[in-house]
């Protein structure tokens, strides 16, 4: 019985994915039909990369100055405070950049978008599309999709320049760290190709993830009040975890500890 | 009143008939079949109602003709295609020649009152700005809801919404035309010039139409043949003239509006009895 039910829910989940993976193909074949609604595109970035900008700047600017304060604490300890400002810029460009405006967009837009376009589901909208010969995957889903990946990239490098920011006021301005050390030293340790290249290629990952996540979730959702919350729940969730997976995953293959 | 109209069934070119149905049956799952076996073919021009208890598969029967459900059995033909045989560029340039009102409106929430009736002709057309703006207020005119045009759908009625969703239809002037219960939540005014207006449409335009509803009497004004349905089954059929004569059980009870009689009102369960005693 436990056995059966463990078999069913592994076969729903493999046909889920396979499913994704179909409507990924499906989203990306619509690409060109994004470029050219280019302005339906760029309202989405509006609503997932504008409408997000609040809680990425406020965030990423307490982000920084906790940084800041926690490691001064630390590095004092070792006579090494005028590193504090690498330590903020290495840890918001490499990790904390990417993975927490990930998680914040993938709170606040994924969420919006799932709930969108579920809802647009449950009231016949996308079907009403469908029965004017518009395809919703090129109308509906595919501006949100690449509305998404546009955005994240950008959000994660605010985020980080905000928590920069932060850790100057806390570091410099507060505790009383030499401004020049604060930024000399930063400029010269943080490179530019094994640093924030990767942190940008981080953030687009998460990027492509949370905006696929939640344009199938949506467009997935069971046409029902409950289904697009169960949806939009689901939407956070998974791409919470697929964030801190995929992290885990790039920055093994990034490390350059081992000498590789 | 006759099994069924001669000049309709048989007419002298196939492609003078705008929709067929031969032997569609369907269900949304195995068990429990909502079509089983329903033929109708529907004239170029005419204007043809599809009347039934609710839950009897009107709007099923809509979906199927547009191609967004394929039948289990049977042949749907619009227009002399095969509905069934389309890849999806040939059923998107067969949509392009239909209109449909769908039953709860279904108006995108993201877009004003206006941008809701341009929007087909935004996405298939390349009119200049101007003309698609008159055209939009001409449709919105029609309805009555020209001053309603920067409106959004959520500060719209139901029946507002509706008549929005009449203009959006018919907003590429389709070859044929499919209003699922274009009356429902109309007061009697906008009921009489809505019915009007898919008469005239019908008539100006030489659109055919489909008008699923439960409004009889509206139905027995405007329209030129009706299909009675009821479990799964076309249970009768003719002109409003055989309609208002005809003596059949089906029949007389839409036109009375009596509870009891062959259409049942209740979906399919055990006796009422039945389903106390076990609670009890
Ligand atoms: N998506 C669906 N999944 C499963 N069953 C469905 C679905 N849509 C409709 N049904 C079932 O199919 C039957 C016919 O539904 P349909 O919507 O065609 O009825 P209708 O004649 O349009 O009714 P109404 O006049 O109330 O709109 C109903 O019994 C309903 O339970
Ligand atoms: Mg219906």
């Amino acid at each position: 019985m436990a056995l059966r039910r463990v078999g069913r829910a592994t076969i729903s989940s493999v046909e889920r994915l396979g499913f994704a993976a179909r409507f990924s193909l499906a989203v990306v074949v619509h690409a060109p039909a994004a470029l050219r609604r280019l302005r339906l595109t760029l309202r989405e970035i509006y609503f997932s990369g504008v409408l997000s900008l609040v809680i990425i700047l406020v965030s990423g600017l307490f982000v920084g100055m906790v940084l800041a304060l926690q490691g001064y604490d630390v590095l004092t300890r070792y006579g090494a405070n005028e590193s504090l400002g690498v330590l903020v810029a290495l840890s918001l460009v490499r990790e904390l950049g990417p993975v927490v405006a990930g998680l914040l967009f993938a709170s606040r837009a994924g969420s919006a978008i799932t709930a969108e376009i579920g809802l647009m589901k449950t009231t016949e909208q996308l079907s009403a599309m469908e029965m004017m010969a518009v395809d919703p995957l090129a109308r509906v889903v595919a501006p949100r999709f690449f509305g998404g990946i546009v955005s994240m990239p950008l959000l994660a490098a605010l985020f980080s320049t905000m928590g920069i920011f932060g850790a100057y006021l806390v570091g410099v301005r507060l505790i009383g760290i030499d401004a020049g050390s604060f930024w000399g030293n930063m400029q010269a340790a943080v490179d530019f190709r094994y640093d924030i290249v990767n942190g940008i290629i981080k953030s687009v990952v998460f990027g492509i993830a949370v905006s696929l996540i939640a344009v199938f979730e949506g467009y997935h959702a069971r046409p029902t009040a409950e289904g697009v919350s169960t949806a939009t729940t689901r939407t956070v969730v998974a791409s919470s975890l697929s964030i801190l997976a995929l992290d885990f995953v790039l920055t093994v293959f990034m490390f350059r500890g081992l000498g590789v | 009143m006759p099994a069924a109209n001669p000049a309709v069934v048989a007419p002298t070119c196939p492609t003078e008939i705008a929709v067929e149905l031969a032997g569609v049956s369907f269900g949304y799952d195995r068990n429990r079949p909502v079509l089983a076996g329903i033929d109708m073919s529907i004239p170029r021009g005419k204007l043809v109602a599809i009347m039934g208890g609710s839950g009897c598969g009107k709007t099923t029967i809509l979906r199927l003709i547009g191609g967004q459900l394929r039948p289990q059995q049977g042949r749907i033909s619009v227009a002399g295609q095969d509905v069934a045989t389309l890849d999806r560029d040939g059923l998107f340039a067969m949509r392009r020649k239909i209109g449909m009102l769908f039953q709860f409106g279904a108006l995108f929430t993201d877009l004003s009152v206006f941008e809701n009736v341009a929007f087909p002709m935004r996405e298939h057309t390349k009119l200049p700005d101007e003309l698609i703006r008159d055209l939009v207020l001409m449709k919105l005119n029609a309805v009555g809801l020209r001053g309603a045009a920067q409106l959004r759908p959520s500060e719209l009625s139901g029946g507002m919404a509706r008549r929005v969703a009449l203009a959006r239809a018919i907003a590429l002037d389709p070859m044929l035309v499919m209003y699922d219960e274009p009356f429902a939540g109309l007061d009697p005014i906008s009921l009489g010039v809505v019915g009007q207006l898919i008469r005239k449409l019908n008539d100006a335009l030489g659109i055919t139409s489909v008008v699923v509803t439960h409004d009889i009497y509206e139905s027995l004004k405007i329209v030129d043949y009706i299909y009675f349905v009821s479990e799964g089954r076309i249970v009768a059929q003719g002109t409003p003239q055989e309609v208002r004569a005809s003596s059949e059980g089906f029949v007389r009870q839409f036109v009375d509006g009596a509870p009891d009689g062959p259409v049942p009102f209740h979906y399919p369960a055990r006796p009422l009895v039945e389903e106390f005693a076990r609670a009890g």
